[in-house]
């Protein structure tokens, strides 16, 4: 049996507590933040808007002052303005009635505020990664009725229960957006689907029969409810089967994840669409559903490879040895370079093709958050190939775990890429809200998973290939 | 490939490839050396029980890798930029390093395909199978049911036969090897 430490405990507590809180000054601290950052653009400067956009008051002034005045100089600054940022999201066209300098004037301070919102979203997304792709792999085990890995079911059953957590932090950025609390999600606008609005944006309408916050919003409840409900119907039925024997919940659990392997295989696609995809409305990618995909399951891939570490390293599992974990960290290399397979695949035909609409996304990413973007490829795709390329490697547990690091840095990092340039533009940075979101989750993942882990045995004793998991070797 | 030089090798044919398994870990414990064994397909474990040497191949085959991607480099800087310089996807610049990511899935399938190919042909040179090679299996019917171990002997032969016959043998045969 595993036991969750007091050590442990409080370790949990102190981030969940140090991480509400730097979360909360995350959230308090929105309006100021850009003029103590110095983060005025040129346009500002020029458009005399410096002072406008801290307030909404002020804001709502400058709108009204400039609508008296003519649109032909506000123009221009727009133009210039979006051309220096390399940043394309169809507002110049979308606010072209309200006078631009206001429209952009409002632009900024809503990326400004979205800010410790799309903190709070990169963090959630990267912890659902961990809870959906922990079920995922749980899954296709069954499906492919594997027995290697039957010795860790426990720890995997422990990790996917946790996506509840960010589920919930998913739920709650969906409705807020809805609600018109944050400006994430573009297409959320008021008025941008309506001809007759200032606001009207024709691309973005021509998605309303997706993108619209009904549909969205029920989307969202579906992914939740089934994905939590299958990985609670799993566990469920494993707990049972340490009590019955035989091999009725095995198949029970074999049905549920045939189930699961096809739903997740549309909604991993649609969700990403979704909650990521679509803060960048006017792109559009086809291959982006598996894209995320890749990275979030590698993300998985890498907290089991250290879970494991740690629950060997501390002997709760002797029938764990460097055969199973060899195989574990060859899933996170491959699926490393799965994903590299996969950036390159976007990014190549995107380039290659030079067509506008697209090359904006990358842009954006080579441009404002140029370094970042190449620390991130290179943390993703050469740390793994250099460093558990080979056999002895991935069969070291220090190793390992260091690469499993790296990854998780990586692809924390590639998610903060797909969701910044979008919703906040320039104004991105790792403050309060991004490290405070950070370590509230990873408390919460810290308190869920190991009481989980000590909830239950830690192996199935009566699964019906127990036996074949303990005798495999490599 | 055993080669003692004019020795006696016991030939001992089993029926099962988890017998012959255990009898190699058997007779090698007993300090008798295992010089070959023949089977109709590789068995699990079974370079381990020998005793034999990790190979070097993943060596190799990550030296052949870093040759295709130097001669994809090469090759594509030579045609694409140098002998006949050409606009790739609307980008004019005619450098390689601007062109590059045009040119991945060129390195990436030379390295595949170099590491593959001289891996295979290294495995044969080195396996001694090349065309009008000698055949080196002794006895046809390890290519269909039958397992063979080769153990040379040294000290007392009946002991020998004998353990090897209480590991679950089917048949012994003498050989005289000169060499």
């Amino acid at each position: 049996m595993f036991q969750f430490t007091s050590k442990a405990k409080i370790l949990a507590y102190v981030l969940i507590a140090l991480g509400a809180v730097s979360l909360i000054i995350g959230f308090t601290s929105v309006p100021g933040d850009h003029h103590a950052e110095g983060h005025d653009t040129e346009m500002h400067a020029e458009a005399g808007h410096g002072d406008a956009h801290a307030e909404d008051t002020h804001a709502e002034e400058a709108h009204h002052d400039d609508a008296h005045h003519g649109d032909d100089h506000a123009e221009e600054g727009h133009g210039d303005a979006h051309a220096a940022a390399g940043d394309d999201h169809g507002h110049a066209e979308s606010h072209g009635a309200h006078g631009d300098h206001d429209a952009h004037a409002e632009h900024a301070h809503h990326q400004q505020q979205n800010r410790p919102w799309s903190a709070f979203l990169v963090n959630t997304i990267f912890f659902l990664a961990i809870g959906i792709g922990s079920i995922f792999f749980l899954m296709i085990q069954y499906v492919a009725r594997a027995g290697w890995t039957v010795g860790m079911f426990r720890i995997f059953e422990a990790v996917g229960l946790f996506v509840a957590i960010p589920l919930i932090g998913m739920l709650i950025i969906v409705f807020t957006g809805a609600a018109d609390v944050h400006h994430i999600w573009h297409w959320m606008a008021d008025g941008i689907m309506d001809p007759e609005s200032a606001n009207y944006d024709a691309i973005i309408a021509g998605k309303e029969g997706y993108l619209n916050n009904t549909f969205f919003i029920i989307r969202a409840v579906v992914y939740a409810a089934v994905w939590f409900g299958v990985i609670y119907l799993v566990r469920k039925n494993s707990l049972k089967e340490d009590q019955e024997g035989g091999t009725k919940r095995y198949h029970k659990i074999f049905k549920i994840a045939a189930f699961f392997t096809v739903f997740y295989g549309v909604t991993s696609s649609t969700s990403a669409w979704d909650w990521i995809m679509s803060i960048d409305t006017h792109w559009f990618s086809t291959l982006f559903g598996w894209y995320t995909f890749a990275g979030m399951f590698v993300t998985a891939l890498a907290t089991l490879n250290l879970l494991v570490v740690f629950l060997r390293f501390n002997g709760y599992t002797p029938w764990l040895n460097e055969n199973h974990q060899h195989d574990l960290a060859k899933f996170m290399f491959a699926f490393s370079i799965f994903w590299t397979y996969l950036w390159f695949s976007q990014f190549m035909l995107i380039w290659y093709s030079n067509i506008p609409e697209e090359v904006t996304y990358y842009m954006q990413r080579f441009g404002q958050y140029n370094t970042l973007f190449l620390i991130m490829v290179s943390m993703n795709f050469i740390a793994p190939v250099l460093l558990v390329m080979s056999r002895d490697s991935k069969r070291v547990m220090g190793l390992v775990s260091f690469t499993a690091v790296i990854v998780l840095v990586g692809h924390w990092l590639d998610h903060f890429i797909m969701i910044m340039p979008g919703s906040v533009g320039e104004y991105y940075g790792f403050g309060w809200a991004e490290i405070g979101g950070f370590m509230l989750y990873a408390g919460l993942f810290i308190l869920v998973v190991f009481r989980n882990l000590a909830n239950a045995p830690l192996l199935q004793k009566n699964h019906p290939m127990v036996v074949e998991s303990k005798h495999f070797t490599l | 490939m055993a080669t003692t030089s004019s020795k006696e090798i016991i030939r001992a044919l089993y029926d099962d490839d988890d017998v012959i398994l255990k009898a190699v870990k058997d007779v090698r414990e007993k300090g008798h050396r295992v010089s070959e064994v023949y089977s109709p397909f590789p068995i699990h474990g079974l370079d381990h029980a020998m005793g034999l040497k990790p190979t070097r191949i993943a060596i190799a085959s990550f030296l052949y890798g870093c040759a295709g991607l130097t001669t994809a480099i090469l090759i594509t800087w030579f045609m694409m930029n140098h002998d006949w310089p050409q606009n790739i996807g609307g980008k004019p610049s005619m450098t390689w390093a601007q062109n590059m990511p045009a040119f991945v899935p060129v390195m990436f399938e030379l390295t595949v395909f170099f590491a593959a190919h001289l891996m295979v042909w290294t495995y044969f040179a080195v396996n001694k199978l090349y065309p009008g090679a000698e055949a080196q299996n002794p006895d046809k019917r390890t290519t269909d049911d039958k397992f063979m171990m080769e153990v040379p002997v040294s000290g007392n032969r009946d002991e020998l036969v004998e353990l090897l016959k209480s590991t679950g043998a089917i048949e012994i045969n003498d050989v005289n090897e000169n060499a």
